[in-house]
């Protein structure tokens, strides 16, 4: 009897602290959410924001309502009809691509040579490389400006901007340095040891392992060179033909300045090919975003 | 014949060896050559600058500290600069690494729908600079923004933002807390590295949450707490866009090529040391003064850069 009045007794206790214990991870999940959902709301309301007056009238832009009365689509084609923005396009396109390509092809060797070759001076080499990517732009501007306006009478054109990207590029080496690092030298050692020269090695076995590396690398080039307002401002800024869409984009303001729907129709399409290009290919980049955090 | 063999040998190993460097040097050179290039020459440059009188026409003329005097004693714009370039150290990088820290723990928390919650907190991140700025300059512009509109509704204050000198720099700071997402995916993938073990032992010690995120969480991160504050204050060095944008755009007066307009925007409380080189370099074509504040930026981030590589301890470890 004793055995059967235990029972229920041991069984019940450790229903309800289990049930306590469901009921406070239920509690959890709604206070991690509810917050996760307030978070949301910080990050994506500007765009929506934006985009929502994007599509308002130029008279009702300028009232505190938020929602348009009439959804006015044709605000786009007006900024796409506007002097100067298909170059602006253009322009940005042949900066971003070229930069990228030039950047690859010129920081895969070093960041090897730095991850996998034993040589004198190659940690030195490797601080100098993380100087060069914490200096800001502006402390060498005079004297390059002077080599590339005077000496070389690039001034008016992208050039200035996009020539050193074919010398490598300090961030996008140190970058590929990390993920090489990763790759295991056995590889290396037997691609050698069935006859491969280092360069052939780095061809054939490093870069088709590398590629991950490499696409994270050539997309944080691509939104660099996409976003850079410094360069532009400085280099082309006396010849709206060479404008980029960021540095446009503020003059497009100055030009529009009660219009702020078509100014928000601007930045909406400066802002959607980048979102665009993340979205297809978010994993590369999230990889690059953590390389470059977690030390080598 | 053994002597000969050995020769021959050292002979094999050093022509192998000054293969190797040559190798070397080979996959460094496009390197080599820009760092010649783009730093070296002009940082011994803006050195030589520094000292003379130049307006990019005719010849430079020997000034000697003449223009590190103007900087620090007359220059009006500087010591506004320097103070600014402190606040946002000490409290815009504060804010972000805390912010930065939160919402990475926040995203380990959430079990439902983790992807679309990281994709939309990492997305500010990517929005280019000036699109970001202009679009803050709108939502937080204090007669008709969206963020005012709803501020006056619920009865709170509505500070002027952009156009008062005490809110700029807080304005700016909500635009950089909006563009978190590159500390967010750090501390995301230093939390989910944390050994799952120590927090089971910690849960049968019976601490409580706060003890455990102290004596737990705290420790194995904070290397790149350390790292995200270093990183912070050198990008503040590098901080030039979002204020310069935001200052021209708010006031009003904005000049493709190189009209004037006031520096600093509203009342200098946006100035920065970058854009004190462009005023000083291209608005008032003054290269000897720019090359100071260049210099005086220099130091600043490379001491920062030092602290980042500090051999025992250092947070970027250069050996294998």
């Amino acid at each position: 009897m004793t055995q059967v009045l235990d029972n229920p007794v041991r069984l019940s206790t450790p229903t309800t602290a289990e049930r306590t214990a469901r009921r406070r991870a239920f509690l959890e999940w709604i206070a991690v959410h509810s917050l996760g959902v307030a978070a949301a709301l910080f990050f994506t309301l500007p765009f929506v924001f934006v985009v929502l007056t994007s599509l308002m009238s130029g008279q009702q832009a300028l009232t505190r309502d938020l929602v348009p009365d009439s959804w006015e689509w044709g605000n786009y084609r007006q900024v796409f009809d506007t002097p100067g923005f298909l170059t602006w396009w253009k322009n940005t396109l042949v900066y971003a691509g070229l930069g990228t390509v030039l950047t690859v092809v010129s920081s895969v060797p070093v960041a090897y040579a730095l991850a996998k070759f034993r040589f004198r001076g190659r940690n030195l080499s490797l601080m100098l490389v993380i100087s060069m990517m914490m200096l800001p732009p502006q402390v060498v501007i005079i004297p390059m400006y002077l080599f590339w306006a005077k000496q070389l009478d690039l001034s008016g054109s992208l050039w200035p901007v996009i020539i050193p990207m074919a010398f490598g590029d300090a961030f996008s080496i140190f970058l590929l340095r990390q993920f090489l690092m990763t790759i295991p030298n056995e590889y290396l050692d037997a691609a050698k040891v069935d006859g491969c020269g280092e360069l052939r090695t780095l061809l054939r076995v490093v870069l088709p392992m590398a590629k991950p590396g490499i696409a994270a690398v050539a997309l944080f080039q691509f939104f660099y060179a996409w976003n850079d307002y410094f360069g532009p401002q400085i280099y082309a800024s006396e010849n709206p033909g060479a404008w980029t869409l960021s540095y446009g984009l503020e003059s497009f303001k100055g030009a529009h300045h009660t219009d702020w729907n078509l100014t928000m129709a601007a930045t909406v399409l400066v802002m959607a090919p980048v979102i665009l290009v993340f979205f297809f290919a978010q994993k590369a980049f999230v990889e690059g975003v953590t390389l470059t955090g977690v030390k080598g | 014949m053994s002597t000969q063999s050995l020769r021959v040998s050292t002979r094999t190993l050093r022509s192998k060896r000054r293969m190797s460097a040559l190798r070397t040097v080979a996959f460094l050179s496009p390197w080599l050559i820009g760092f010649g290039v783009f730093f070296a020459y002009p940082l011994v440059s803006t050195v030589y600058f520094s000292f003379m009188k130049y307006d990019g026409f005719g010849v430079p003329e020997f000034r000697g500290l003449g223009n590190w005097a103007y900087v620090f004693n007359d220059y009006p714009l500087f010591w506004p600069a320097l103070r600014n370039t402190l606040w946002l150290v000490l409290v815009m990088v504060t804010c972000r690494v805390l912010f930065g820290l939160g919402v990475g723990l926040l995203i380990t928390k959430i079990k439902t729908g983790t992807g679309v919650f990281r994709t939309l907190f990492y997305l500010p991140y990517l929005a280019p600079p000036v699109a970001a700025t202009l679009a803050f300059v709108f939502l937080l512009n204090p007669g008709t923004g969206p963020v005012n509109s709803i501020l006056g509704d619920l009865g709170l204050p509505t500070p002027g933002w952009f156009t008062d000198p005490t809110w700029s720099k807080p304005a700016l700071t909500a635009l950089a807390l909006w563009g978190v997402g590159d500390l967010m995916v750090i501390f995301m993938a230093a939390l989910l590295d944390v050994p799952k073990e120590q927090y089971e032992a910690a849960e049968l010690d019976g601490t409580s949450a706060w003890q455990r995120f102290r004596f737990v969480t705290l420790p194995n991160i904070s290397p790149i707490v350390m790292f995200a504050v270093v990183t912070g204050v050198i990008q503040t060095m590098q901080y030039y866009t979002q204020p310069l944008v935001a200052g021209k755009v708010a006031s009003g007066i904005i000049g493709g090529s190189g009209q004037q307009f006031e520096p600093g925007y509203p009342d200098k409380s946006t100035l920065t040391l970058p854009q004190l080189v462009y005023n000083l370099g291209f608005q008032r074509f003054d290269y000897g003064s720019a090359c100071v504040v260049a210099l005086v930026l220099f130091a600043l981030a490379m001491a920062f850069t030092a602290l980042l590589m500090r051999r025992r301890g250092g947070l970027i470890q250069a050996g294998d």
